[in-house]
């Protein structure tokens, strides 16, 4: 009974912490909209932050440097009537000879910064309380480390489990002790149970069983049969790896990319188009939107620890190996290969040609790899097994329109099978030599 | 009764003396067991703690242990580019032209990379000269990729900065220059104009500087022979695609002679086709000469002569020519041979073409002075060719000065006269003695090890340059990838020397547009990597007598026994001696590999005691010969070569080195030493040496025995004149006792798929135009991963080679009388002993080629025994191979009957026993990323070039288009190799390509047909031009 209290005791601990947890979450959420709600009462926030990303971000930002000053709180700094001049018309400040403009001019390298007459006054307001506002700090659970592991779907499917184990133990413990109730009962009535001489003629049922020969044979033939079924069904899962899912040299997740952003899967993995491999991108392609992209504002998984400043210390990592220094805003050549891990691993004997499927067969990337725009952690969506593979040709048809390569062969073999349409393996897509040399 | 029959095991049993059968018949096992090692310490043993129960322990535990290790996958890694290059695609190859100028092999060429490796070589067709790669420079990306090449510069042997070492030779330059002390060039041929313009230069700066040019393997006296001809020291070029007659004495055009490269024009005038009623033509082909070459081998008449009858036959034609006669006496029989030849030489006028490869300044004199005589149109004395201008009197001085400290500085490159010269001992304390040596060099070579400095150079693919091979056609090499090591070149360390800022680039680029490019630009010229110039040279003959000349050739006087070194297609000048592809090469002549041998004819062999066996296993051993040339001594095995010229004996160059090899190829004797004042001709000395070699031969059935399915042959006459059905008619078989055509269905076992639709792909592969020159060979290993087995394994016959060129001699004196012979057998007896008669060589037989590989059956014998179907047929015509299903029963090759699949006995690949290219991380860096590496217990076999086929088809089918008409012709490595057009590989179902064109050939036959395979493979019959 001891053990079952403790095992209560830490059911309802953490019963309590997720119940903590939720509530907090509750909490944080409230203060944030509630917040929000206050400060946009004097200046559309939401407003300024839009034309702030149209007109401001290629050079600005909120925190840092980049072609200009950063710009949080810059309506402190400088009186309202100096900035709508200045953000209006700057070069004619400066050459006026405006004492603080000339400095900021100085100070970033004799670069004016683009006039923006189309901008109101009230824009401009909306602009500055968009730059004046400091979000409320996150609420305690949130800071360090992730806390915990699993996620919340997961949580819940746990507590069932709990719940149910627990319910099962119950009715084990109920059970031993109406035995034993029983049990106790029968010396106490005297009842005699059954007559023994029946039992001690009658023979135990394994004895019975091995006497009779035919049920020991049948029963090991099952036996080797059920177990060579399994041994079988477990050898073929040898070298299978679907669902691999190892841990990257950085974090980088297909759903905010490919998701989010809904960014092309060929625009970084663009030799899919021509070659066989689908090509990791090189550095240089992350920086082609990484040099203006620094920190991450997307949404954020807290539970899982996938903060803001989670992503953004990933894409630090990416400055680090493609050696660009944020401060200067330039390339150090100080650069470092990310050495990714390879997740799908056909072997060497099999020649897979992404050009073939992607461009000629017009496949898309997700009927092998899987919903990518979904995965935080890129896994291996496939089993990559040569049944698979064959499966997939003997089901799909080839895609003959627009393709004059096949019109000739597709016309007479189509008529040799007698069907409307071929698929991969009509056309030879099941020929050991295509995909082994 | 007592038994006194003796069984035996091998030859070599029944001498009684022989060192090894006495060993092991007292002794089983010849190496004792290194039981002493780890027993012999008793104190060690008994202080032990680990006892038989821990050490079965340990054994269970490191078997479970490693079992559960080997269930998890490895972690692969993928690393992209930091920054991609713009034109590199992952997967997808790209392709640059350069050219190859090692000094010793000129050739235009395609250097196709992946991922920024050079992987394979290809010919750069588009050039208007020497655009064909032999074996080497196929080979040549292999070079390139050596383990044992040097990694940097070094001073006496320790590693050194470039800084430091080009200071100290200004240094030392300077101080030469200021002591007026002389300082010599010591190069390789360049046939740079760049080069040439730096030396130059060089020579302004540092006036106290020579350069001198020498050439490994010397045609000095040809050059000699040329300048007192026409008042240039180059030689000239021939055109051999019009010639009605073209004589050769002595010279192994088809091979290295001058440089080589005349397979291209020779090959044009060589196979006979009928258009209409026109009767075909081709060329005839005399060949004069000691050592059987594969120009011999091709010849429509050879004749065996030592050198000295050549001069002798050499002016006799001459007199016949001009209507003079000589003194010297030759036999009846050849005496009436070279009447003919001269006879048909007038007749052909200016179509006929004498071409000389005698070590002879007169005898050069005389072939340039007939030539003149028959005004050829062959003969190309205005477009010279530049690719060898070396000067052994010059070098011979330069030995000279070196010691008696007249020269005081050397500086070298592409150069190796330590281990190239016969003296070079002498040349070795030469440079000891010289205040300063500079050697530029890919290794740490006999030369560079003896050097001051060792400037490490890099392979071509790694540098810049230009060549004018042929006057007014030139060519640019440029880098395929960046320096694999510390490296710089000669030419940049040349003009650093001078004190100038320009890299060797900027000084090629200079010098190509301002006096080499007349109207294309740069940029165009280094795409093409070629650029011919319009100018014209004008050469004018100069007096000289020829009279004088014969005289002295025909009245030159022989010994007992001429050696004439030779270089072998394998290894040529040595330079690739590392290179594990050029020695499994084996000779296309006497099939052997990894060895360098003495070749004699059968006849001396009898008088000297050399023997050539057999052995139980079924490989070749042979004795040695001591051989002597003027006090210098050397032990070469034996190989007796039908065809040598009795009286004379053949060597080859190229092996025996010893310094930064592996040490597997350090194998063979080095011919250099008998070369003695840059004579390729020797007077020697043989005594045979009764000790046994163990060859690494590939064939051993040396002849046909009149088995015309195997290669078919006619002559022109025949072939003008008769009927298909006389000279190519369809094999018949029996069929209930009617003879039936081969090719009819009812005789089928199989039934017929169609295979109209779609590409149906055929090789045709045409015996007249094969010259056996194993370019393709190399060219599959290249780009089929294709491993290196060695020489005791391929002693057991267990080459990998996927395409090999079988060669066949004659049983008598051409393949026509083996055929007569055969059928005039007359009863069981007869044919037991001619049969046994048959499988010798005649003296001076007919030669033949005929490359081999899968036949790619339609109805393949090995698809039908393989158990677990690894090995099937394509619609397209290819006979599959799936090495992952394939679990090595060899069934198939078994019922091969061409014998072309080869099994995988060990794992080839990072295997310490097998320490050839696969077995280190840098060779490996050459395997072709779409062909696997097969793995041991498995079959292989050609398959086509699948790889390539397939990537035609994916291109037309990513592009939306058919496939253009030509696209797969160079597809498979080997038809893509093949310079001569021999191969040639394509779809039957395109209509016109040139491959279902050449099948319609009345020429046509397939190999063994009456074994009905159906192969997608075809020969054309072999024509030769006799009479």
């Amino acid at each position: 009974m001891k053990g079952n209290s403790k095992f209560l005791q830490d059911f309802f601990s953490l019963l309590s912490k997720t119940s903590l947890m939720t509530f907090f979450a509750f909490i944080l959420f409230f203060s944030t909209t509630f917040s929000h709600n206050i400060s946009s009462q004097e200046f559309d926030i939401a407003k300024g932050k839009s034309l702030f990303n149209a007109n401001c971000a290629s050079c600005h930002k909120l925190n840092k440097k980049l072609i200009g000053p950063a710009l949080r709180g810059v309506s402190a700094k400088y009186e309202k009537d100096w900035l709508y001049s200045w953000i209006k018309n700057s070069a004619a400040m400066i050459k006026s000879g405006d004492e603080q403009a000339v400095a900021i001019y100085e100070e970033y390298n004799k670069v004016a910064m683009n006039a923006f007459p189309q901008l109101s006054n009230e824009d401009i307001d909306n602009i500055l309380a968009y730059t004046d506002y400091v979000p409320p700090k996150p609420v305690a659970p949130v800071s360090g480390a992730p806390v915990s592991e699993s996620s919340g779907s997961s949580s819940t499917n746990d507590l069932i489990l709990i719940l149910l184990s627990f319910v099962l133990a119950v009715l084990v413990i109920l059970l031993v002790l109406i035995n034993k109730t029983l049990k106790n009962i029968i010396p106490q009535k005297a009842v005699a149970i059954d007559d023994a001489k029946n039992i001690k003629k009658r023979i135990p049922i394994w004895k019975a069983f091995i006497q009779n020969q035919f049920l020991v044979l049948v029963s090991v033939v099952i036996l080797l049969l059920s177990s060579a079924y399994f041994a079988y069904g477990y050898m073929l899962q040898v070298g299978v790896d679907q669902g691999y899912m190892p841990i990257q040299p950085i974090h980088y997740s297909h759903k905010i990319h490919a998701g989010a952003n809904q960014i092309e899967c060929q625009y970084c993995h663009s030799s899919a188009k021509k070659s066989k491999h689908s090509g990791i991108p090189s550095l240089n392609v992350c920086m082609n939107c990484h040099e203006n992209i620094a920190d991450y504002n997307g949404e954020e998984d807290l539970e899982k620890g996938y903060t803001k400043e989670f992503y953004t210390n990933e894409i630090k990592k990416l400055y680090k190996a493609v050696g660009w220094d944020e401060n200067s805003q330039s390339y150090t050549g100080d650069t470092e290969p990310v050495k990714w891990v390879r997740i799908h691993n056909l072997p060497d004997f099999v020649y897979f040609n992404h050009a073939q499927h992607v461009t000629v067969a017009g496949v898309d990337c997700q009927k092998c790899h899987g919903p990518v725009e979904e995965m935080e952690i890129l896994y291996q969506h496939s089993p990559l097994t040569m049944g698979w593979c064959i499966n997939c040709h003997r089901e799909t048809n080839i895609k003959v329109k627009d393709n004059e390569y096949y019109t000739k062969i597709h016309e007479e073999l189509s008529k040799k099978y007698g069907v409307e349409e071929l698929t991969a393996a009509q056309m030879g897509g099941l020929e050991c030599g295509k995909c082994h040399y | 009764m007592g038994n006194h029959k003796k069984y035996w095991k091998s030859e070599a049993e029944l001498s009684s003396n022989n060192k090894m059968i006495v060993g092991l018949k007292n002794n089983e096992f010849a190496e004792q067991l290194p039981t002493d090692l780890f027993l012999s310490n008793k104190s060690s043993l008994q202080d032990s703690s680990t006892n038989r129960r821990d050490f079965l322990k340990y054994l269970g535990f490191s078997t479970a242990a490693a079992t559960l290790a080997s269930c998890e996958g490895p972690v692969n890694r993928s690393i992209p580019y930091v920054v991609q290059p713009e034109r590199i695609v992952p997967g997808i190859a790209n392709f640059y032209a350069t050219s190859i100028a090692d000094g010793f092999d000129f050739a235009n060429v395609l250097i196709k990379t992946r991922e920024g490796r050079p992987i394979k070589i290809e010919n750069n067709s588009k050039a208007k000269v020497k655009s064909s790669a032999n074996a080497r420079v196929q080979a040549s990306v292999l070079s390139m990729y050596d383990s044992l090449r040097l990694k940097g510069p070094l001073q006496k042997g320790q590693e050194v900065n470039w800084t430091q070492l080009n200071q100290n030779v200004i240094d030392e330059l300077e101080s030469m220059k200021a002591s007026n002390s002389d300082v010599v060039l010591l190069t390789q041929t360049f046939a740079s104009p760049s080069t040439s313009k730096i030396i130059k230069d060089f020579k302004k700066k540092y006036s106290n500087v020579r350069h001198i040019i020498y050439d490994a393997i010397s045609d000095s006296k040809a050059l000699d022979a040329f300048e007192i001809a026409y008042g240039k020291r180059a030689l000239p070029t021939y055109d051999f695609s019009n010639a009605d007659v073209i004589v050769s004495v002595g010279a192994d055009f088809l091979g290295d002679w001058q440089g080589g490269g005349h397979d291209l024009s020779y090959v044009k005038g060589r196979v006979p086709v009928k258009v209409g009623n026109r009767i075909a033509k081709m060329s005839k082909h005399f060949q004069l000469e000691s050592n059987m070459s594969i120009s011999g081998a091709n010849a429509d008449k050879r004749v065996a002569l030592t050198p000295n009858q050549q001069k002798i036959a050499l002016a006799r034609i001459y007199g016949y020519i001009s209507g003079n006669k000589f003194s010297g006496t030759l036999p009846e029989n050849i005496e009436l041979s070279i009447k003919k030849i001269a006879d048909s030489l007038i007749k052909a006028g200016n179509k006929g073409v004498i071409i000389n490869g005698l070590d002879d300044v007169n005898a050069h004199l005389l072939a340039y002075e007939i030539n003149e005589l028959l005004k050829s149109l062959s003969y190309k004395k205005d477009e010279l060719s530049l690719i060898k201008q070396g000067n052994d009197k010059e070098v011979l001085q330069l030995i000279k000065d070196l010691n008696s400290g007249k020269v005081k500085g050397v500086i070298m490159s592409g150069v190796n006269p330590a281990y190239t010269l016969p003296n070079s001992e002498e040349f070795i304390s030469g440079i000891k003695k010289a205040n300063f040596s500079v050697c530029f060099s890919m290794k740490n070579d006999e030369t560079a090890s003896q050097s001051k400095w060792v400037a490490a150079s890099p392979h071509y693919f790694e540098s810049w340059g230009d060549n004018e091979m042929v006057n007014g056609n030139f060519s640019l090499t440029q880098p395929t990838i960046r320096p694999l090591f510390d490296t710089m070149q000669f030419q940049d360390c040349l003009l650093k020397w001078m004190g100038s800022a320009n890299s060797f680039y900027d000084f090629i680029r200079n010098n190509w547009e301002q006096n080499i490019l007349e109207n294309m630009s740069w940029n165009q010229a280094l795409h093409d990597g070629f650029f011919k110039s319009n100018s014209k040279n004008i050469i004018k003959k100069l007096k000289f007598n020829p009279i004088t000349c014969a005289e002295q050739l025909s009245s030159s006087k022989s010994s007992v026994f001429e050696l004439v070194l030779y270089s072998k297609t394998g290894l040529g000048d040595g330079q690739q001696a590392n290179n594990p592809w050029l020695q499994e090469l084996p000779d296309p002549i006497t099939r052997v590999s990894w060895d360098n041998y003495l070749t004699v004819s059968k006849f001396d062999a009898q008088e000297l005691g050399l023997k050539n066996y057999t052995v139980a296993n079924g490989a070749l051993d042979s004795n040695y010969a001591q051989i002597t040339v003027n006090g210098v001594s050397l032990k070469v095995p034996v190989i007796i070569q039908p065809g040598q010229s009795k009286g004379s004996v053949g060597l080859a160059f190229g092996y025996g080195k010893k310094n930064a090899m592996k040490e597997e190829m350090q194998i063979g004797v080095n011919a250099f030493k008998l070369y003695q004042n840059f004579n390729s001709v020797q007077n020697i000395e043989i005594e045979a040496v009764d000790e046994t070699h163990e060859f690494a031969c590939t064939q051993l059935q040396n002849t046909l025995m009149g088995r015309g399915d195997i290669i078919r042959e006619t002559t022109l006459e025949v072939f003008n004149t008769k009927n298909v059905e006389d000279w190519n008619a369809i094999t018949k078989v029996s069929l209930n006792h009617i003879e039936t055509p081969v090719n009819s269905p009812e005789v089928d076992l199989w039934d017929e798929f169609d295979r109209s639709i779609g590409h149906h792909f055929n090789l045709s592969i045409d015996l007249n135009s094969c010259t056996g020159c194993g370019a393709c060979v190399i060219a599959c290993h290249a780009e089929n991963n294709v491993p290196v087995v060695g020489k005791t394994e391929v002693r057991r016959s267990r080459d990998m080679h996927w395409l090999r060129i079988d060669r066949y001699y004659s049983s008598e004196e051409t393949f026509d009388g083996d055929n007569k012979t055969k059928d005039d057998i007359n009863g069981l007896s007869d044919s037991l002993s001619v049969f046994k008669e048959m499988e010798n060589p005649s003296e001076n037989p007919q030669v033949v080629f005929q490359p081999v590989m899968c036949q790619h059956c339609n109805h393949a014998p090995c698809e039908t025994v393989c158990p677990v179907a690894a090995t099937s047929h394509g619609r397209q015509g290819q006979n599959h191979m799936a090495y992952n299903r394939c679990v090595g029963t060899r069934y198939c090759a078994n019922n091969c009957p061409y014998k072309v699949r080869r099994f995988n006995w060990f794992l080839y690949n990072n295997n310490d026993e097998f320490d050839f290219n696969m077995n280190d991380d840098l060779g490996k860096m050459v395997l072709n990323p779409d062909v696997v590496v097969r793995s041991r217990g498995v079959m292989e076999k050609c398959s086509f070039c699948i790889q390539s086929t397939q990537a035609v088809i994916l291109n037309a089918k990513r592009e939306g288009r058919r496939v253009e008409k030509g696209e797969f012709n160079d597809t498979c490595a080997c038809s893509a190799a093949c310079s001569t057009g021999a191969m040639k590989f394509g779809d039957i179902n395109e209509k016109d390509s040139e491959v279902s064109v050449l099948k319609e050939s009345e020429r046509v036959y397939h190999l063994l047909d009456t074994v009905g395979t159906k192969p997608n493979v075809f020969y054309h019959v072999k024509v030769r031009n006799t009479d």
